[in-house]
């Protein structure tokens, strides 16, 4: 359709009817109202979500010990979504108990594999420092110190 | 008719049901927790199709709804269709028992009570590599979920879930007994305070698979008590409370 040496006026005029052309043929939803809601609502062909229903493998009075831990396991997911909010501080309590538990086996474990006379100088740091946790001097290794309770 | 007031009725297909107008969502979406759908947010469940007005039933049952929020997964009321039907219709992520049927070299093909047989493929097991597969038979009870269920193509079943665990799933073992109830009883033992099952719980130790296809697999330790468990869970369906109790109160004098 695009001829040589055309003008840019007749071009302009060709640009134009197309355009009418489009905008005739052009097939437009006349429905605003259904587009805003289909973000409101999912259609869903399962009842899961519906009903809350529980796990389907079930067993009573210690007939299958590994599904009774499942059931407790399944069951339980469904209730943490409700304890979203209590989870932060129940984190930080955890977290802390965790990083103390951590300190204490790295610290028994570790001097395992110590050498006779580190194990000797740990000892002595350990006497002297009761109630904190510092740094270790240079001559011992950076260690987790156990905390004198 | 108004959604809100057909609540606990019957609905035949055909009726529409309006919704309200939505509320103003942007005072509530300040106090939405991160992750959660606008308020508004509606659940169209099993029987309900959107349409213009609102909601268009497409089967015939009582209409249920449940309140928005409460922490649960789906933030936001959910309205559906509690009807009553023995045909399954493979739905996906519906946890259900397979008989296989069918072993064509890497897949195993499953009757799960459906117009067509799912398939399962070897490698969708807890553990399951290409040279350690699973001791899977003709014949063997499968538990699985609904990877793929659509009108178009075939189901698909896995027995692993998102995290790669097998949760539960996987082969049933040997012994109990397979028996089909209908789609309704199946929901209700399944709902979350079941008094059936609690009452059964007491009689003694036994076993249970409830697949979504209307499939149930009991084991106890005697024959005799596998089968008066599924005598009551056959019957649950059309007994009253009270004679469910009467009858259990026999048993567990016996």
């Amino acid at each position: 359709f695009m001829q040589r040496g055309l003008d840019s006026q007749t071009k302009k005029q060709l640009e134009e009817e197309e355009k009418k052309i489009i905008s005739e043929e052009h097939w437009y939803l006349d429905l605003p109202d259904l587009k805003e809601k289909e973000s409101f609502i999912i259609e869903e062909r399962s009842f899961m979500p519906c009903e809350d229903l529980l796990y389907g493998r079930m067993s009573f009075k210690g007939f299958n010990p590994e599904i009774e831990k499942l059931m407790v396991q399944m069951n339980s997911r469904c209730k943490e979504e409700e304890i979203e909010e209590d989870d932060k501080m129940e984190a930080d309590v955890s977290d802390e108990e965790m990083a103390r538990r951590y300190e204490t086996l790295v610290g028994t474990i570790g001097k395992k594999f110590l050498r006779k006379r580190d194990q000797r100088v740990l000892r002595d740091e350990v006497e002297e420092d009761v109630n904190s946790n510092t740094i270790p001097s240079k001559k011992t290794k950076k260690k987790f110190l156990k905390p004198q309770d | 008719a108004a959604a809100e007031e057909c609540v606990g009725q019957v609905v035949l297909p055909g009726d529409v049901l309006l919704l309200p107008a939505h509320p103003d969502e942007d005072a509530e979406r300040l106090r939405l927790s991160a992750g959660a759908a606008p308020r508004g947010r509606l659940l169209c469940g099993p029987g309900l199709r959107r349409c213009e007005a609102g909601l268009l039933v497409t089967k015939c049952g009582l209409l249920r709804h449940r309140q928005a929020g409460g922490g649960a997964a789906a933030a936001g009321g959910a309205y559906w269709v509690d009807s009553q039907q023995k045909r399954y219709v493979p739905v996906k992520g519906d946890h259900v028992i397979g008989i296989v049927t069918a072993k064509a070299g890497d897949l195993f093909k499953l009757d799960v009570g459906g117009s067509e047989q799912a398939s399962l493929s070897y490698l969708a097991f807890e553990g399951a590599t290409k040279r350690n597969r699973p001791n899977v038979q003709v014949g063997d009870l499968i538990y699985g979920q609904f990877l793929v269920a659509n009108k178009d193509m075939e189901p698909e079943m896995v027995c692993i879930d998102s995290s790669g665990r097998s949760s539960g799933m996987g082969i049933i073992g040997q012994d109990g007994f397979l028996f089909k109830v209908s789609l309704g009883l199946i929901r209700k033992l399944l709902a979350p305070k079941c008094e059936i099952i609690q009452e059964l719980s007491q009689l003694y130790p036994f076993e249970l698979v409830l697949g979504m296809n209307g499939r149930i697999w009991v084991k106890a330790k005697t024959v005799q008590q596998t089968l008066i468990i599924v005598n009551i869970l056959e019957a649950c369906e059309y007994m009253t409370a009270e004679q469910r109790k009467q009858a259990l109160a026999k048993l567990s004098g016996n």
